[in-house]
């Protein structure tokens, strides 16, 4: 690769990691700023939630959308946004138990097993934890094939945080059959590709059947 | 030689003895002097300091004329700190303008409160339409001091300015049959866009209901104002319950029909999730909501230093003025 293909793919890289700060960033800033309300500590806790559930399913989004458009720089972007998506889940948490909580072990233990949503939403979380320490290029080669074995967690965990979401609803659905809907499109598109994949491999070993019955 | 004479003060410029003597007692309770009115347990509406440039409501002439002899009375007024004006205008739950705790502030904002019709309608002598101004008109104006938790787990103080729920509804003559009174919110899709929503679970017009004796009860209240002014838009203006040992959501908002009935109304939350939400919808923090804990809350405004979580009283606090209504009843059960 050349100069300045190098330094096109350089930028490329640290704009797509400032702009995924952003939120976050932002967020700081309005609390600093005292622009978020009655209740600053849920808006932030909501906030880094729906982060960490938009990261996922954009994480998820990569391999289609890499496909479909042919955009194939986009995979070296998947591991950065499920990385997100994990930063964002911990500090979710992480606010939730301070803000929210304030680290009063007794009223964390009831909130975490009284709200069935947040169980799912923390069994995501610890889900995503041993993915996103060995998300590096070093455990991607030891483990080899059981990589991307232990990587599927990633569907179960998807599921766990629309669940987390679907659990919340009051009223409006709004969100949740949004991110209902888009989830259904990211998994039917493998399901899609899949089936696809056996049909021609069956259609393969068919034709190859065929030919041998025609050496014979 | 021209001796000018001391001008004749004229008996008119004179203050009479009366008027003097009615100086000194304005003087004495606007200082607040506890002897001034010793015989009486009223006080005059508190003052608020003008904290900041939050928006004001002042609210309709005649609601103005009327609050400058508004008082109030004792024994409802808890000690609690106050949560500020700016967050009690400004983090609501009303779902009819959206369904974010910041929007209702946003959107209500042109809905017309004024003017504003009441209809008395069911088990009652006196039934009708009324102008809101007739509806309140014949009432003294009072300040309460009430807490409120909301069933998601939040809680606030405001001092409101309002009637006697009481009072009101036996104005009307209530028959005997009268069992419950069901109270309704206005349905205007063009003011209230969230009714014309395709993604909410309620059934619009939202309605409440109390069993007449809990009407009956000294708390139970109806606000038409806050912070000594009216009600802005999204706390329910222009008339809205308040009943402070019940979860909030049984504060019903911008009501224009209240009816008597002999038999249970269906509130629309429990309608909606008949597990989840009862008709009593009493404070209990031994009674979980099914997907939460309700044994603490977080006072609000909530700071990032401290998560202001306390622990939730039984009737949030009133036992002693309404536990008595549910004797015998499992609480468990009427949730």
């Amino acid at each position: 690769m050349d100069l300045k293909g190098k330094w096109l793919q350089r930028s490329r890289w640290w704009l797509i990691f400032t702009v995924s700060a952003l939120p976050v960033s932002l967020l700081v800033y309005s609390a600093v700023n005292q622009q978020l309300g009655a209740d600053p500590a849920k808006e932030i806790v909501l906030e880094l939630g729906t982060w960490a559930i938009n990261f996922l399913w954009i994480t998820l989004a990569i391999t289609p959308v890499r496909k479909m458009f042919g955009w194939n720089w986009l995979a070296k972007y998947r591991r950065m946004m499920g990385l997100y998506s994990f930063v964002y889940a911990a500090l979710h948490l992480l606010a939730f138990a301070t803000f929210m909580v304030g680290w009063n072990w007794k009223i964390l233990i009831i909130e975490i097993t009284e709200r069935p949503y947040a169980i799912v939403g923390f069994i995501a979380l610890l889900l995503l934890l041993p993915l996103a320490v060995t998300s590096t290029k070093a455990m991607q080669r030891r483990l080899k094939k059981r990589w991307s074995t232990l990587h599927k967690l990633v569907y179960p965990i998807a599921l766990l945080s629309l669940l987390h979401i679907i659990w919340q609803i009051r009223s409006d659905f709004s969100e949740a059959l949004t991110y209902g809907l888009l989830l259904c499109f990211l998994l039917g598109y493998r399901f899609y590709q899949s089936r696809l994949k056996s049909a021609s491999s069956v259609k393969r070993s068919a034709g190859g059947i065929k030919l041998k019955t025609q050496t014979n | 030689m021209l001796i000018k004479q001391r001008q004749q003060i004229l008996s008119s410029e004179i203050t009479s003895e009366s008027v003097y003597k009615q100086r000194r007692v304005f003087m004495k309770s606007a200082l607040g002097l506890a002897g001034a009115i010793a015989s009486s347990n009223v006080a005059a509406l508190t003052n608020y300091p003008q904290e900041d440039d939050s928006p004001k409501y002042p609210g309709p002439n005649w609601l103005q004329d009327k609050l400058q002899s508004s008082i109030t009375p004792s024994g409802f007024q808890a000690k609690d700190k106050l949560t500020p004006y700016k967050d009690v205008i400004s983090y609501n739950n009303f779902y009819e303008f959206g369904f974010d705790k910041s929007e209702p502030a946003k959107r209500a904002q042109k809905f017309i409160t004024d003017p504003w019709k009441v209809e008395i309608s069911g088990e009652v002598g006196k039934p009708g339409v009324y102008n809101l101004e007739d509806f309140v008109q014949p009432h003294t104006l009072e300040e309460r001091i009430y807490r409120m938790r909301c069933v998601e787990g939040w809680s606030m103080v405001i001092p409101w300015v309002g009637i006697p729920l009481a009072d009101v509804l036996k104005r009307f003559e209530p028959t005997s049959k009268a069992k419950y009174v069901e109270f309704t919110t206005l349905h205007d899709p063009k003011q209230m866009p969230q009714q014309n929503s395709l993604f909410g679970t309620l059934d619009w017009p939202y309605v409440e209901g109390l069993r007449m004796d809990e009407a009956m009860n000294p708390l139970a209240f109806l606000a038409t104002g806050l912070y000594g002014q009216g009600l802005p838009p999204q706390n329910g203006a222009p008339l809205r319950l308040v009943v402070p040992w019940k979860y909030g959501f049984k504060n019903i908002k911008s009501i224009v029909k209240i009816r008597f009935t002999e038999h249970m109304p269906v509130n629309t939350w429990n309608k909606t999730a008949p597990r989840e939400y009862g008709f009593y919808a009493n404070v209990n923090p031994e009674v979980d909501h099914p997907r939460w804990s309700q044994a603490t809350e977080r006072r609000l405004p909530s700071s990032l230093f401290s998560p202001n979580r306390i622990e939730t009283l039984p009737f949030y606090g009133y036992a002693e003025q309404v536990a008595h209504l549910y004797k015998g009843m499992d609480l468990t059960k009427w949730i």
